[in-house]
């Protein structure tokens, strides 16, 4: 099997593609980030950050740096256009009351019911670290994932039940992986995209769940880019 | 006599702070944190404190200090790993059993000192439902939805970072600074400022981000 899978570069461009104008969108750390560099420029939204700030623009020239302008990474940032900055009671009021439109997350699994499990992979000497993830499972009106499709060790991250803690129960909506755009529906997963030169045989063989083709079930395409080192 | 909330520095400004007190601490992704008066309350040496703050430890704060005076007993936080390979202080003494830990998810964090300022004594949040951090929590159905009961946050001292105060305790923030300054300055007995400046003109009212209701003493502490 010589399957040529997405980057991680190319699977946050396919998710920003389904940012539509006018949304207001909260992204997680790591692959999430980057959807905000592959949207059009049609593509008109507020970029929420669990930090309080509504409108994160892109990350600070060096000579621009403030050290109180910050996103909820700690990443140096700019602000948009039209940006406003609350505290953080009113932040989470805004994700948890369901005025966030999506939140894409980074994933360790996804079951076939939605139930999520992305902050504690139990590594042993570490603290936990929670942060804002499972209110923005819970509250924001779209779930969406971003994760390869297998672990490292080539096991599934699709999977019937999640065996990391949860993050949230039946919350994930759409998931963007190297080999597939999968929708989780009452009726389980079904997957919209796949990779070209893949067969369902092979989707199947590396996922953990029980799949379903979509009757027009398309082809995963992304541009080439160069995914830095 | 005149409203006058400026103290001259930090260690007077924490000079009454007891053993065992619960220490409510601004700051988030690198703004805010209110690390004058969390160095002026490592001198004090205070012990068996409890720790209300966001990150137990992060590289742009000074919590850590305080851990590793062995000062705290516990620490309620929504993080509590470094990015770091090598295990942070507070890691350490977590491990072996030396300091507990709540941890919380942040939105929830949030709203519970929000409710200890605001005279809430407990509330349902569809957040952490079916988690191990709901684990031993009251579960009640609303509008078909399960919910889980979090009670309020309240402390005995809040330590908070801001940009600008006048003599009434009347507060501005710049940008991202925020973040968890308001609600715990209303959650404490004792809520402390420190600022970049404290201006002898009142901050005109449309500019106060924090009324001085909610705040106590006020410490000029530079950049």
């Amino acid at each position: 099997m010589t399957v040529q899978p997405l980057n991680r570069l190319q699977a946050a461009w396919r998710a920003a593609r389904d940012i539509a104008d006018g949304m207001v969108v909260n992204l997680g750390l790591g692959m999430p980030l980057h959807v905000a560099d592959y949207l059009g420029p049609e593509v008109d939204v507020f970029i929420q950050s669990e930090n309080g700030v509504i409108g994160v623009g892109p990350l600070a020239p060096t000579d621009r740096i403030d050290t109180d302008l910050v996103d909820a990474g700690s990443r140096r940032i700019t602000l948009r256009p039209g940006a406003s900055i609350v505290d953080s009671s009113w932040s989470f009021a805004m994700i948890r009351g369901g005025h966030v439109d999506v939140t894409i997350l980074g994933a360790f699994e996804v079951a076939a019911n939605g139930d999520l499990a992305n902050w504690d992979m139990r590594l042993p000497n570490k603290g936990p670290l929670v942060g804002g993830a499972m209110d923005l499972a819970v509250g924001a009106r779209a779930v969406w994932v971003i994760m390869e499709h297998m672990t490292r060790k080539g096991t599934p991250r699709l999977v019937e039940t999640c065996t990391l803690p949860l993050t949230a129960v039946r919350c994930v909506k759409r998931v963007y992986t190297d080999l597939a755009v999968i929708e989780v529906t009452h009726d389980g997963m079904v997957v919209r995209e796949m990779l070209d030169d893949m067969t369902e045989a092979e989707l199947r063989a590396r996922t953990g769940a029980t799949l379903v083709f979509a009757p027009d079930c398309r082809p995963l395409v992304a541009p080439p880019i160069a995914q830095p080192e | 006599m005149p409203i006058d909330k400026r103290v001259n520095s930090a260690a007077e400004a924490l000079a009454d702070v007891s053993d065992g007190a619960t220490v409510l601490i601004s700051g988030f992704g690198g703004a805010g944190f209110a690390n004058v008066l969390i160095r002026a309350l490592c001198d004090r040496g205070a012990k068996n404190l409890t720790l209300v703050v966001n990150s137990a430890t992060h590289r742009y704060s000074l919590t850590h200090e305080l851990i590793e005076a062995g000062l705290v007993r516990k620490i309620v936080c929504s993080a509590a790993r470094s990015h770091n390979a090598e295990p942070t202080p507070f890691e350490r003494l977590w491990v072996a059993g030396k300091i507990d830990l709540e941890c919380v998810p942040q939105g929830t964090f949030a709203e519970r000192i929000r409710a200890g300022g605001a005279g809430i004594a407990a509330f349902y949040t569809p957040v952490g439902f079916g988690t191990e951090l709901a684990g031993g929590k009251e579960v009640r159905c609303f509008d078909g939805r399960e919910h889980v009961l979090e009670q309020a946050i309240k402390g005995d001292l809040a330590l908070v970072r801001a940009d600008t105060a006048d003599r009434y305790g009347n507060l501005t923030f710049r940008y991202a600074q925020i973040n968890f300054g308001p609600v715990m300055a209303m959650a404490a007995k004792l809520a402390v400022a420190e600022v970049r400046t404290v201006l002898d003109a009142p901050i005109p009212h449309d500019r106060v981000q924090l009324p001085g209701v909610f705040v106590d003493r006020v410490v000029a502490a530079g950049k």
